[in-house]
């Protein structure tokens, strides 16, 4: 089967952002960028398919401005087949980028779509879900397990009180949660390697898809500061000071 | 305005989740008319009817909503929103999973997990793993809204008395099926709800020694949770999980032991009231949002703590 996966190019994890003088957004600029951590997971789910001879084909898609390339190499190098940009160098939001998905979708008649449940950017955990309602597949989202049998996939879910399975008829729409799996490393042979793999690229005009939002952003701020808290000595410093200062306990 | 709250429930009980849910929407201002979808859902919606400020429940009783698969609840959904000016949910497993769905459906952009109410179009919400908050405004027909609990004080649970009326939406889209659930059995409070919350992180070394943490919480009252770090090295389930991946909580009193602190962490409870930082790292990030910080080793500190209170 032909599996499709959407990456998303954001701000490393590992980057304590802040926010811009003018509460117009997060500084961005000179700041590292990587692939989303879960969009890593769903890469590495789609080649683990591919190498259990379930799926075939692997298409890795992402919609974003043009350095999201460089995802897509990555994503390549991981194992993807190929690459499709719809370029867009507007922030769109989840609406809009599940809409390009579908079109991308319609015209690769991909049997799963594999996506990250959220993007540490905008946490929105939309997307997924948004894509499944266009296309009208069934969804699983938050995935820990994903099993293909047949025409249907399992898939096992994190939920609040525990795990959940569902069987869904493909295809279908996952999500992936932290620990569907640990994703690997690009080796550098594979890295020159992606660099030959093919990689279109498209423009949500092109694909007839509209990008309009009915949601602004109007102002971005940091967050409420706590104020500096104190260290204490002992244990008894300590119980004391919670029953008589923040009389919490 | 009419603003229709989605019931969090387990076909058997009420989710905490929406009476903070049901706060948000009185703070958005209108009718809260909440609808409860499930499958032998008398009791939920006889729970619904009395939370205060609730003017109707909306009942759609049908196997194919038993367990709220979002192929079959995300249509009713979005068929009944379009006659509301908000559609609400609890920014739970639950609510993040079917409500872009039926945002989707309504060709509407999604709102997620807001923590203030600014104004009948306008909310704030956290970005960046809570390291920034974004206000946003909505221009949609209908606003569609997931509602981070923490962010809201739980209105009454006791006090309406809500008219029950009985709806009926599409069947069983037949995509998607239930197969079977695991759930963690836990006799302490639920983390998101906890007026304190012990967490243990991977300083806890092993699974076993989180029984010093079981023995505090028990001590306290409280609810235990869990970093990252823990879960993946299998010493606790995953629904222990505080963070930006896994819950948000903001309890009066937040113990965090042998926990570093990484941004993915805080995410998930730097709004708790109080924070104390037990670990024998003095320069572990965690102390630099604690109230009050302990640099000892966790093994000696916490049975001590647990004797002293």
């Amino acid at each position: 089967m032909k599996v499709l996966v959407a990456v998303k190019r954001v701000v490393d994890y590992n980057v304590k952002v802040r926010v811009k003088a003018d509460n117009s957004g997060v500084d961005l600029a000179n700041v590292k960028m990587s692939m989303n951590p879960f969009c890593e997971i769903a890469v590495e789910e789609a080649v683990r398919l591919k190498e259990k001879g379930v799926a075939t084909e692997i298409v890795a898609v992402s919609v974003g401005p043009t350095a999201a390339q460089e995802q897509l190499r990555t994503a390549l190098a991981l194992g993807a087949d190929r690459a499709i940009l719809v370029e867009s160098n507007d922030e769109l939001n989840s609406l809009a980028v599940a809409k390009a998905l579908k079109a991308i979708v319609d015209k690769e008649l991909p049997q799963l779509v594999i996506l990250g449940k959220q993007a540490i950017d905008s946490d929105n955990n939309q997307t997924g879900q948004m894509l499944a309602a266009l296309s009208g597949y069934a969804q699983g989202t938050f995935a820990s397990k994903v099993e293909v049998a047949g025409d249907k996939v399992n898939v096992t879910r994190e939920i609040d009180g525990g795990l959940q399975t569902v069987a869904l008829n493909l295809p279908a729409i996952v999500t992936t949660d932290l620990r569907l799996n640990e994703p690997r490393y690009a080796s550098l042979p594979n890295i020159m390697k992606a660099k030959k793999k093919p990689l279109d690229v498209v423009t949500p005009d092109a694909l007839g898809v509209s990008t309009a939002s009915t949601v602004k952003t109007v102002k971005v701020e940091a967050p409420a500061a706590r104020s500096a808290g104190v260290k204490v000595k002992s244990v008894a410093e300590l119980v004391e000071k919670l029953k008589n200062e923040a009389k919490v306990i | 305005m009419a603003i229709l709250v989605i019931a969090e429930h387990n076909n058997g009980a009420l989710g905490a989740a929406t009476l903070n849910t049901v706060a948000a929407a009185q703070k958005i201002g209108g009718d809260v008319v909440v609808l409860v979808a499930g499958q032998n859902v008398g009791g939920v919606a006889e729970a619904a009817a009395k939370i205060a400020g609730v003017s109707k429940v909306l009942v759609a009783d049908n196997a194919a909503y038993a367990h709220q698969l979002p192929e079959n609840v995300a249509p009713l959904i979005a068929e009944l929103g379009k006659g509301y000016s908000h559609v609400l949910a609890a920014a739970t497993t639950n609510g993040k999973n079917f409500l872009p769905r039926v945002a989707a459906l309504l060709d509407v952009d999604q709102i997620s997990e807001i923590i203030e109410v600014v104004s009948a179009d306008t909310f704030k919400r956290p970005i960046y793993a809570g390291n920034a908050i974004a206000t946003v405004q909505s221009s949609a027909a209908v606003k569609v809204i997931t509602v981070r609990g923490t962010g809201f004080d739980a209105v009454a649970a006791e006090g309406g008395s809500a008219a029950v009326e009985a709806v009926s939406g599409p069947a069983d889209a037949g995509k998607s099926a239930f197969v079977g659930e695991e759930l963690a059995k836990s006799d302490r409070p639920e983390l998101t709800a906890a007026k304190i919350v012990v967490s243990g992180g991977r300083g806890m070394g092993n699974g076993d020694n989180f029984k010093i943490l079981y023995a505090l919480a028990d001590k306290l009252g409280a609810a235990v949770g869990a970093s990252r770090a823990a879960v993946d090295a299998g010493f606790v389930p995953n629904d222990m999980q505080v963070g930006q991946t896994g819950k948000i909580v903001a309890p009066q009193l937040y113990i965090a032991v042998g926990i570093s602190g990484a941004i993915q962490h805080l995410a998930g409870m730097k709004d708790s009231k109080v924070i104390v930082a037990i670990n024998k790292d003095e320069e572990a990030p965690i102390f630099q949002v604690a109230d009050y910080g302990l640099v000892a080793d966790l093994f000696e500190a916490v049975p001590e703590l647990e004797k002293a209170v």
